[in-house]
């Protein structure tokens, strides 16, 4: 593995705490996952692509944003890799670089419409703050 | 003091090559209580055991030291020899000068000098060793086998055949185990019941066999050779020597609600029930918990319409006592529950099953007389979805799932896949996988049958969820090849359920005292060398309660088995290993550390009098080791803190002298 690649690598798994060589490739992670056909990379692939440190095509992807952290793949994965956090760690390391928030509190209030549930919220300041 | 004779093996080039045999032989001359010295080039050869006789005459010797390979390769070789100058063989100790010094070391000078040492402390050991006798102990000649599945049956007949009685005991109304529930068998595809059932009435007809059903071991004392077993045998309501079978009691019994087990509770059966047409021993059994007159003395009427007037509605539980000297588990394995996969949607669809039921819907005997009906309409399924590795192989939880592969379900699916296929060719199967395991003999040709020959979709994939929706089942699931997530309406969806051992198990193997693993399936003695006995002398192992394993796999294993018994039976007596732990009663102060430790539950306390210098009598709890069921594992020697445990043969007073020599 080139030597950036093998840093990238260790940076996702020791955010995520994911142990990416747990995943014996079952592929129930995508059998289960809600958003598959908007991701282009689907959490088995995340998975893959980190352990082989294959890493930079996921940072330009817009399947970081089409996840809803809904965690489904993190609750039925035999395994217990969690692929949600790794794909929550990768979000991150983009987020970080260009060093600001997406969201704050302050602009919840105006995006609330009753018919939107309390989770996609919670998954919004999973996915656009840190 | 000992006349201590040393005899140094050259082992060909094996020693000699790496080692001055010469100048071992000649150092250890002069080592304490040596009287004769010599080197030979095969010590193990016929020549060489002659040195050694006739030293032993001519010098009067009391211990000898061979230096040379390793003891296990020739310490009873040695012994032998011993025994036959006259010497007691544990006078007979080894030093490894080849394993643990010539093959490990290049250079003569170091090796030399290891040699030297390793002769050393083998002689400062002889000098403290003291003749054993090994013990002896009568053996009981009747094996008990517990657990009626075809493991049991197959040790059962085997031993039984060679000659000795065997009483099998099983929880169940009847023999059979799983197989009795199962349809056809893969990779044959011969009928279950065919091939079982008449294994089933042999057992019930040989001489040599006794059967108690509906029966549980309460509690297992002794040992090898000498367990004393006492069974409970559970009334059924019914008397066994006088009910033909003839089910007229079932017929009427009014109780017709009750779920039935054997068809795993996709029909109902009566209160006063017989499990199967060829169940073994074909008698009913009245369910306390369902039967009128045993609840609120109501009802009665089985008992006016057996003609044979076997019902006995006041029979109680019998105890039986037994004296075995073999004991055989076969106690097997069951699907494990269903109910943590909420994402397969088991509790909220009756046609998502287990492949268990699955048997017992292709069965004739089944609750669709063999029919594949789905259970909510009874309308003929036309898109099945078998899923496989349903909470095997499965490392994130362990309230949901095994770590293991269970083995069986691959070859299982192909085969039920290939049944549908065949009987139904207009229905759609998928079979959802990881990876396909079918090692064995003509079991990758029959997975490959069923997806050449029958048409069956194999998708490489796991399903994620199933929505009961209406009449169907939707299934959604990624096909990873060709990395598309998957959606199918199902009629029917089969899980390949992990298997577990019997629940019964571990409180089983507390009171045999017999090891488990972290899955409580029973382990071995030995992974490879001793596969089906348990490291408890006398205690082995038949099936599924080892470890998963199909039906071809079980019955080797129960031959196997059966095989070790009658080894064990066929002896009058048993010789022991007089190398066995022995605790100083003067020392010992009773306080039960040696007894936890010890793997073999060959530890007990009695309390002893001894007297005391005013001429009293103290009576204080001592340690005890029966000699019959330690193994000289010297655990307890470590364990015990005043010092009072010690293992013949391995004092600790002869190992310290041992490192006394190597580092003076
Ligand atoms: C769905 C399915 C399909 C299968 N199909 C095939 C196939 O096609 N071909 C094949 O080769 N294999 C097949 N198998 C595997 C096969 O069923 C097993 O290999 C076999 O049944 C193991 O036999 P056993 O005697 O070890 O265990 P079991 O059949 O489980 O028998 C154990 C017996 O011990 C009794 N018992 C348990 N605990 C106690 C106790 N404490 N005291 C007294 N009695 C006790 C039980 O009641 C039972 O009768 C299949 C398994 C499943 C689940
Ligand atoms: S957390 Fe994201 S990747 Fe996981 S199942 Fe939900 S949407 Fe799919
Ligand atoms: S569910 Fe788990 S083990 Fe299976 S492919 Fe996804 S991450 Fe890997
Ligand atoms: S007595 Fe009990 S078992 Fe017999 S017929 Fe009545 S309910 Fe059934
Ligand atoms: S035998 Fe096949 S289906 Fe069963 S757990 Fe092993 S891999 Fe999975």
């Amino acid at each position: 593995m080139h030597k950036d690649n093998e840093k990238m690598k260790s940076e996702i798994i020791r955010r995520s705490g994911v142990n990416p060589s747990k995943c014996m490739r079952c592929g129930k992670c995508s059998g289960t996952c809600p958003a598959y056909d908007e991701m282009e990379y689907h959490p088995h692939q995340f998975v893959y692509m980190v352990e082989s440190g294959d890493i930079e095509p996921l940072l330009s992807s817009e399947s970081l944003y089409k996840c809803l952290s809904c965690f489904a793949c993190v609750d039925r994965c035999p395994r217990g890799v969690e692929p949600a956090k790794l794909v929550e760690a990768v979000r991150l390391s983009v987020i970080r670089q260009q060093g600001a928030n997406h969201l704050t509190a302050n602009d919840i209030p105006e995006m609330l419409d009753p018919d939107l549930p309390q989770q996609a919220i919670v998954s919004a300041f999973r996915k656009y703050t840190k | 003091m000992q006349r201590i004779g040393v005899f140094v093996c050259w082992c060909g080039t094996n020693i000699a090559g790496t080692v001055d045999v010469a100048a071992v032989s000649e150092a250890l001359k002069s080592e304490p209580g040596v009287v004769f010295s010599t080197n030979y080039q095969y010590m193990c050869s016929q020549a060489g055991q002659d040195i050694i006789k006739d030293a032993v005459k001519e010098h009067n010797l009391t211990g000898i030291v061979v230096c040379s390979c390793s003891p296990r390769m020739h310490e009873a070789t040695f012994r032998k020899t011993a025994a036959a100058a006259g010497l007691n063989p544990y006078m007979v100790e080894i030093a490894n000068i080849r394993e643990q010094c010539s093959w490990v070391h290049k250079d003569m000078l170091t090796g030399t000098e290891k040699a030297i040492i390793l002769g050393k402390a083998a002689v400062a050991k002889v000098n403290l060793n003291t003749p054993l006798t090994p013990g002896e102990s009568p053996v009981t000649k009747r094996a008990l086998v517990i657990g009626g599945g075809i493991a049991g049956i197959q040790t059962a007949l085997d031993i039984a055949d060679a000659g000795f009685p065997v009483d099998i005991v099983e929880k169940n109304p009847t023999i059979g185990g799983k197989m009795a529930q199962l349809d056809k068998t893969f990779p044959t595809l011969d009928c279950a019941a065919c091939i079982l059932t008449p294994k089933m009435v042999d057992v019930a007809q040989h001489e040599n066999i006794r059967i108690f059903s509906y029966s549980e071991v309460e509690e297992i004392g002794g040992f090898v050779g000498n367990f004393d077993v006492k069974i409970k045998k559970k009334a059924r309501f019914v008397k066994e020597d006088i009910c033909t079978g003839c089910g007229a009691c079932v017929e009427k019994c009014p109780m017709k609600k009750i779920p039935n087990e054997f068809n795993l509770g996709m029909d109902n059966r009566r209160a006063v029930y017989i499990p199967f047409a060829q169940a073994v021993p074909k008698v009913a059994t009245i369910d306390p918990s369902a039967c009128n007159m045993l609840k609120s003395g109501k009802c009665g009427i089985c008992s006016k319409v057996c003609t044979a007037g076997a019902i006995d509605y006041k029979q109680k539980d019998e105890l039986i006592e037994e004296k075995y000297g073999a004991i055989v588990v076969a106690t097997g394995f069951n699907p494990i529950s269903m109910d943590k996969f909420d994402e397969f949607a088991y509790n909220q669809s009756r046609d998502v099953i287990t492949s268990l039921e699955f048997e017992r819907l292709t069965n004739a005997a089944g609750p669709t007389q063999g029919k594949l009906l789905r259970p909510s309409d009874l309308e003929h399924p036309h898109t099945i979805v078998f899923v496989q590795c349903v909470g095997s192989r499965c490392d994130a939880c362990a309230e949901k799932g095994k770590e293991y592969c269970s083995k069986i379900c691959c070859m299982y699916t192909a085969k039920h896949a290939m049944l549908v296929r065949d009987k139904y060719p207009d229905t759609e199967v998928y079979v959802f996988y990881i990876d396909v395991r079918t090692p064995g003999k003509n079991f990758d040709e029959f997975y490959r049958r069923a997806v050449e020959e029958y048409g069956v979709r194999y998708i490489k994939g796991m399903v994620g969820k199933i929505t009961p929706e209406g009449d169907k089942l939707k299934v959604q699931a990624s096909d990873l090849l060709a990395d598309k997530q998957l959606h199918i309406d199902a009629d029917l969806v089969v899980l390949a359920a992990a298997i577990e051992p019997d629940k019964t198990a571990r409180p089983l193997a507390t009171m045999l005292t017999a090891s488990m693993d972290t899955n409580d399936f029973f382990t071995e003695a030995h992974p490879k060398l001793r596969p089906v006995e348990s490291p408890t002398a006398g205690v082995f192992l038949s099936g599924t309660c080892q470890g998963p394993k199909d039906i071809p796999e079980t019955v080797s294993q129960a031959s196997a088995a059966a095989a070790k018994v009658i080894g064990l039976l066929v002896k009058d007596k048993l010789t022991g290993n007089p190398c066995i732990a022995s605790p100083n009663e003067l020392m010992c102060n009773g306080c039960s550390s040696c007894e936890r430790v010890c793997p073999y539950g060959a530890i007990t306390y009695i309390d002893k009098e001894f007297p005391q210098p005013d001429r009293t009598v103290a009576v204080r709890r001592v340690a005890q080791v029966n000699p019959a069921v330690c193994q000289g594992c010297g655990a307890c020697t470590v364990a015990c803190m005043s010092g009072a445990m010690d293992l013949r043969g391995f004092m600790s007073s002869q190992i310290i002298a041992e490192v006394d020599a190597i580092c003076k």
